[in-house]
């Protein structure tokens, strides 16, 4: 079993009345993009500030790079690079300068901060940019700069919080692709998001959070399988279903058919679509297509946060 | 100690990072620079220009003493203008970034809450200090090369030390209300708490100056230091990065405000007996040193009222209660005592007393109710002190006018100040991960608990003895 670099035991956060985070318990090793996924005011910042230490639980514990947050933030904060919502850069500062601000604060020495931070801007695209003052970036450049800040200490963890929120598609695809690059077999990272495209795309498991609590927590591929059942395959013919239904399989399960089309449920592809095809080239019909329908983790979203279906109890 | 040395280094070092960064971000802001410039340079000028004129005109008319005590008053006021900028940014400080929202980066870094709040405080202080002390040579300059007038080296230390005990004082203030409030806009609302004390400072220096009285100058910058510990305490204490994200803070929340009260009250006692049973072992072992320091400081006053009684002697005849002898009876009966009527009155007067206390305390750090409750006890030496002199027993009078009852009312003073006292520090020393406001709201749970378990049942029963019991032993006692 890999180290994990971020572990909770039934973190809870209380904000007076209201449950913002609820029993949330989660293990996320060296190596693995975890996305929490979630609406608005599910949970997802409160539970990443307090990995972050900058918010304390109500109940339960969170260990960071094997810092309890509680009883060692300091340790916590320097293993920790935090992306957060809001970039909330300086605007009268230039980046270097900015940088090395905040490069000080995690007690790098100035040769360090230099070299890693003319690496990081450049990886970036932002070399350029060094005589504008950060009030002057575009929204893009911003975000990209928030990154490079949350990079600079090179941080076991990194926590980022909606990284493309507000951007535009060009600036977001930029940003993820990134994130992607960051993937590292000494780092884990999580994002939060409410973008299921880019939680598909990053992540190595999902967690989905509702109402401070996970209720559903898996790969895409699982979740997928889980929530919506065993994956849907489709048969196109160029001629009329009608003839060649005698010859299918027994075993199949047809949910849907069309004048020359036909989708049946296959647990086992591998096992079920030769056969398939076996009987398909038997009654001497022309195959135009056999692949599986595309399910999309919105559709798992949507069973799992607004209902359709009860979530509670799925693995 | 070599690591202690090295920690506190480290320790300065995070706190010189946040001062750096914004020192350099508020002298790139014109509308910080321009207002110090002006005072710094344009300001002690006119003040040298106002200086000189009033001088020539005093003395034309035979008062050169009026000028000679308008430059040192200047000389302040050009010291103070500068500072009172620190004040705007100070209450930016924390406020302004949440509104720019380059607070969460901030509180993510490997910072201490303590490097935070001091290199912010240090930022706030440097560019208005320095420029009022540049603005203090150049008067001072402007006056050597104009006047005959030279400043006395202590009145020179006197107006530096003030300028910066009142920068720290301001500075410190308004750093802890940046960090309790959710805007720049609430922050500015709040400073009136700053500006109006600190207003009435100054015109309290003006006169002090005026007057010639400069050495008093010297209590008042302790008095001022004291005030800025006081302060730099209560900032630390209650800075929270939890609630520096919060957004809550601002609003008034009775319900919850009442909820909060109501739980601290109950303590999850679920009947009278468990509540009293409740309040006698954790409340009272809550409240210990508080009225440990109460109990010091009635001890103190009941001395110095006793001593005071050297310095303003009342007529023996006065005190000498034996004179009376069997007309004694008579006297408490034309001062009304035996009747219900007189009971509920010294009750009542009791309660209004602490009532008061608590008011005065609950704003003073409990400063002020101390010094009320001090001061009933400092007449009763008073008098002792008054008997003794006047050849009587001060401790005959003592068991006979004030012990029978004091017994129930000194102990129920002293509960009642500790709990003031607790409720008037609760700003000053909120556990950590509560508010200001939740603290504060048990502090007084706490006074509630006492006052209506204890300290109210023990008023009603010295009133009681007071006006039925302690004038009977006075009686046996005083008259044979």
């Amino acid at each position: 079993m890999k180290m994990a670099l971020i572990e909770t035991h039934e973190l809870t956060k209380h904000f007076g009345d209201l449950v913002a985070v609820d029993n949330v318990s989660l293990r996320v090793e060296a190596g693995e993009v975890l996305a929490l996924l979630g609406p608005n005011g599910a949970g997802k910042t409160t539970t990443i500030r307090m990995l972050a230490s900058i918010l304390q639980p109500t109940r339960g514990r969170a260990l960071i790079n094997g810092f309890d947050t509680v009883k060692e933030p300091i340790q916590v904060r320097r293993s920790v690079g935090f992306l957060t919502e809001h970039h909330g850069l300086y605007t009268r500062m230039r980046q270097m300068e900015y940088l090395e601000f905040f490069g000080r604060t995690h007690d790098l020495t100035a040769a360090v901060i230099e070299q890693r931070t003319t690496d990081l801007l450049d990886r970036f695209g932002l070399s350029e940019a060094s005589d504008l003052r950060l009030g002057q970036f575009s929204k893009g450049m911003r975000q990209k700069l928030a990154l490079v800040r949350a990079l600079l200490h090179d941080p076991a963890v990194l926590l980022l919080d909606e990284p493309t929120s507000a951007m535009d598609p060009a600036s977001a695809h930029l940003v993820r692709e990134s994130i992607r690059n960051l993937r590292s077999s000494k780092r884990a990272i999580v994002v939060c998001t409410h973008n299921l495209y880019e939680a598909e795309d990053l992540a190595d498991s999902i967690a989905i959070i509702r109402r401070g609590r996970i209720i559903a927590h898996d790969t895409p591929e699982m979740l997928k399988r889980q929530l919506l059942g065993e994956p849907i395959m489709e048969l196109r013919l160029v001629d009329r279903l009608d003839g060649v239904l005698k010859y299918l399989p027994s075993e199949l399960e047809p949910v849907e058919m069309g004048e020359n089309w036909l989708r049946y449920r296959a647990s086992n592809p591998d096992r079920v679509n030769p056969k398939v095809l076996n009987a398909m080239t038997q009654a001497g019909a022309r195959v135009i297509t056999l692949s599986e329908v595309e399910r999309s983790l919105e559709d798992v979203y949507l069973q799992v946060v607004h209902g359709k279906g009860d979530p509670e109890g799925q693995p | 100690m070599i690591l202690g040395v090295d920690k506190r280094l480290e320790s300065l070092s995070g706190t010189m990072i946040i001062a750096r960064r914004e020192i350099r971000d508020h002298l790139r802001d014109w509308r910080i620079l321009a207002p110090i410039a002006i005072l710094t340079l344009f300001f002690p000028l006119l003040m040298n220009f106002t200086a000189q004129q009033a001088m020539d005109f005093v003395t034309r008319y035979g008062a050169p003493i009026i000028g000679e005590r308008l430059i040192p008053f200047l000389l302040m006021i050009v010291g103070f203008f500068p500072i009172s900028i620190s004040l705007v940014i100070a209450l930016e400080s924390f406020a302004g970034e949440r509104e720019r929202l380059s607070l969460e980066p901030l509180l993510a870094t490997p910072l201490t809450d303590g490097q935070l709040y001091l290199g912010k405080m240090i930022a706030s202080l440097v560019p208005p200090l320095s420029a009022a002390y540049l603005g203090i040579f150049v008067y001072l300059l402007g006056l050597i090369l104009k006047t005959t007038w030279r400043p006395e080296p202590q009145l020179l230390l006197q107006i530096l030390a003030l300028t910066t005990v009142q920068a720290i004082v301001m500075v410190s203030g308004a750093v802890v209300i940046s960090s309790q409030t959710t805007s720049v806009r609430a922050a500015n609302l709040l400073a009136s708490f700053i500006i109006v004390p600190v207003a009435e400072l100054i015109i309290l220096e003006s006169m002090i100056m005026f007057w010639g009285r400069y050495h008093v100058l010297w209590w008042i910058v302790l008095m001022l230091v004291l005030i800025a510990l006081v302060l730099g305490r209560m900032g630390l204490r209650l800075f929270n990065r939890e609630e520096l994200l919060g957004n809550e803070i601002d609003t008034i929340d009775l319900r919850w405000a009442w909820r909060k009260f109501w739980e601290a009250f109950r303590d999850g006692a679920r009947t009278p007996i468990e509540w009293y049973r409740d309040l006698l072992t954790r409340s009272l072992s809550l409240i210990k040193a508080a009225a440990l320091i109460t109990a010091g400081l009635l001890f103190l006053a009941y001395l110095i009222g006793y001593r005071f009684a050297g310095s303003f002697t009342l007529p023996a005849e006065i005190v000498n209660l034996e004179q009376y002898g069997e007309g004694l009876e008579s006297q408490f009966r034309y001062f009304g005592l035996f009747t219900g009527q007189t009971w509920r009155w010294v009750f009542v007067n009791n309660v209004r007393a602490l009532a008061l206390a608590t008011l005065f305390g609950a704003f003073t750090l409990g400063v002020l109710a101390e010094v009320v409750l001090m001061a009933s006890v400092g007449i009763v030496g008073y008098f002792a002190g008054n008997v003794a002199l006047a050849g009587g027993d001060a401790l005959k009078f003592l068991t006979a006018l004030v012990l029978p009852h004091a017994v129930l009312e000194i102990p129920a003073v002293v509960l009642a100040g500790a709990t003031i006292l607790r409720l008037g520090l609760a700003v000053l020393s909120v556990p950590k991960g509560e508010s200001l406001s939740e603290g504060w709201i048990k502090a007084l749970a706490e006074w509630a608990r006492i006052g209506l378990g204890l300290v109210l049942p023990l008023l009603l029963a010295a009133a009681a003895i007071e006006v039925f019991v302690t004038p009977r032993v006075a009686m046996s006692l005083l008259t044979g």
